[in-house]
């Protein structure tokens, strides 16, 4: 089977990102950019089927500058077959990602299609479900447990949910989306960051995919959130508990 | 622009969500100038629908289809697109809560529809505010294309309140059911006799200093049930295992925005403080007084949390008392 995972070069979750002073964008300079957390967690679920199956291919996606090559070696360090970079040096819109993907997994026909629920810069929460629903496909967003069947033509999928868990029945070619507990990404071994150098990395200009890249959203400013300031420190749980009933008047 | 709010129902029955959802579509639809319609979808839900009238919409469609029975994506994404187009509709709006991220983009993509996610205000001139980069950048964004779809933060709007009586309206929804490929199978449900984690007036989190699970159990439980809160935790802890990932508080969990949060134990990460930020009173309970969470705190305790916690909860029974 052929497993295609999308993966996407986000700035380090733990860097503080700041507005540009004219509001234009973020401050982008000394930000360490990484593999998007939920990505990381779609790679390892991709090697753990591959693993498991036998004879699957795992064939990484991204789309963004061409600095996002680290990224996809990243993922080929970690075990996965090959990679395709669609390159765009601007930025490019979720519902235009979405639209590449389609046309992509259109010409690779995976059996299933990999991604993060949600990348940590950009928040949405919307390619997984908008690829799945351009193709026709059926989903399963928020998954903490992938069960394929044996003959891989369908996968219950338990699904993280408001209130508790669900469990879906999906049929193959699919669209899953994972949340955080599916499993913990493994690193890259030595031997494995060597063997990615040799693997196939090819690079496609967004241009010739051949899809409408005309943004659906436009983006007028950004500005830096309402500050919250510190308040006080107390001396004692009484004092909180005090201050709570009397002056903050919510106890 | 005339807009069509999907309410959403746990087991046919509304929870605060749906009201929400419908007073943002009622915000919107006054700014851009038209009228607010809501959509109640499954099986035998005119009743909902009904109740729904009195919340000053138009008209409420309640929309039947046995392949609504339980929520999937593919129907529903099927059924609520439909009835939007059949109406002529010019925006979608339902809150981003797991049904509302699941549905939207699905709607978004059937209808030709550019799609704003998680948005926090609407401004005069239309355009809509929402937060990026974990809560570190607040964008101003607009929808280009003719129809618009948008999910709305649940802390960011009040609830609908009661008004003039809308029609309801019964649709039998069209769905081609030959292109359905997902299937409910069963719902787990967390069982708790505490206030829903988003809803909730208080709120108490514990964080990786809680060391395991057991001790939120033994330690953190306790002051949870006698301030009457939520209990939430940070992705650390979630990450640890300590608990189920539906109590995360956080940029890629739930947002709250309490009358009083608690963080217990909790270092501060940006991603957290996404979560929570906007809760009208923090208090920080931390051994570490460098703890980040201390920033946006409004009270800072800096204490042991295995001698600070029991003994808050004791003052907070005794001042019941």
């Amino acid at each position: 089977m052929k497993i295609l995972v999308a993966v996407k070069r986000v700035p380090d979750p733990n860097a503080t990102i700041k507005v540009r002073p004219d509001g234009a964008g973020i401050v982008a300079d000394n930000v360490k950019y990484v593999v998007n957390p939920f990505c990381e967690i779609a790679i390892e679920e991709a090697l753990r089927i591959k693993e498991k199956q036998g004879g699957a291919e795992v064939v990484l996606v991204s789309i963004g500058g061409k600095v996002a090559q680290e990224q996809l070696r990243t993922g080929l360090a970690m075990g996965a077959d090959r990679a395709i970079l669609v390159a765009s040096e601007d930025e490019v819109e979720p519902a235009v990602v979405s639209r590449v993907l389609k046309k992509l997994i259109e010409s690779e026909q995976p059996e299933l299609v990999l991604m993060g629920k949600q990348s940590i810069d950009d928040d949405s929460n919307v390619v997984g479900q908008m690829v799945a629903e351009m193709l026709g496909w059926p989903q399963a967003t928020f998954a903490s447990e992938v069960k394929l069947a044996a003959d891989t033509k369908s996968a219950v999928v338990t699904r993280e949910v408001d209130g508790g868990l669900e469990d879906l029945e999906i049929q193959l070619p699919a669209v899953i989306t994972v949340d955080l507990r599916l499993n913990e990404p493994r690193y890259a071994s030595l031997p494995g960051i060597m063997k990615a150098r040799k693997k196939e990395l090819k690079e496609i200009p967004l241009a010739e995919v051949g899809v409408n890249t005309s943004p659906t959203l436009k983006v007028h400013k950004f500005e830096p959130p309402a500050k919250r300031e510190a308040g006080k420190k107390v001396g004692s749980v009484e004092e909180l508990v005090g201050l709570l009933h009397s002056e903050a008047k919510v106890i | 622009m005339n807009v069509l709010v999907f309410a959403e129902h746990q087991h046919k029955k509304f929870s605060k969500i749906a009201l929400v959802a419908l007073r943002a579509g009622q915000v919107l639809a006054e700014k851009t100038g038209g009228t607010c319609s809501a959509a109640v979808l499954g099986t035998d839900v005119e009743g909902l629908a009904r109740e729904l009238a009195e919340y000053g919409v138009k008209t409420v469609y309640a929309v039947e289809h046995a392949a609504l029975e339980h929520y999937v994506a593919d129907a529903h994404a099927q059924a609520l697109a439909g009835l939007a187009a059949d109406k002529g509709f010019d925006a979608v709006v339902a809150t981003a809560s797991a049904i509302g991220k699941d549905l939207l983009p699905r709607v978004a993509v059937r209808l030709d529809a550019g799609m704003a996610c998680e948005i926090t205000g609407i401004n005069d001139d239309g355009t809509l505010v929402r937060p990026m980069y974990a809560g570190n950048a607040i964008a101003t964004i607009s929808i280009e294309t003719p129809r618009k779809v948008v999910s709305v933060r649940a802390t960011a709007f009040d609830a609908a309140a009661k008004g003039a009586s809308g029609t309801v309206e019964m649709v039998a929804a069209a769905i081609d059911t030959s292109a359905l490929r997902m299937k409910f199978v069963s719902f787990n449900e967390t069982k708790s006799d505490r206030p829903v984690l988003t809803e909730a007036r208080i709120v108490v989190s514990g964080g990786r200093g809680l060391k395991n699970g057991e001790n939120f159990t033994t330690v953190l439980e306790p002051l949870v049930d006698a301030m009457g809160a939520a209990m939430g935790a940070s992705r650390a802890a979630v990450d640890a295992g300590f608990v189920p990932n539906d109590l995360q508080v956080g940029q890629t969990g739930k947002v709250v925005a309490p009358e009083l949060y608690v963080a217990v134990g909790i270092s501060g990460a940006i991603q957290h403080l996404a979560g929570m930020k906007d809760s009208k009173v923090i208090v920080a309970i931390n051994k570490d007084e460098e703890a980040p969470i201390f920033q946006v705190a409004d009270y800072g305790l800096v204490a042991d949390l295995f001698k600070a916690v029991p003994e808050m909860k004791d003052a907070v029974e005794k001042m019941k008392h």
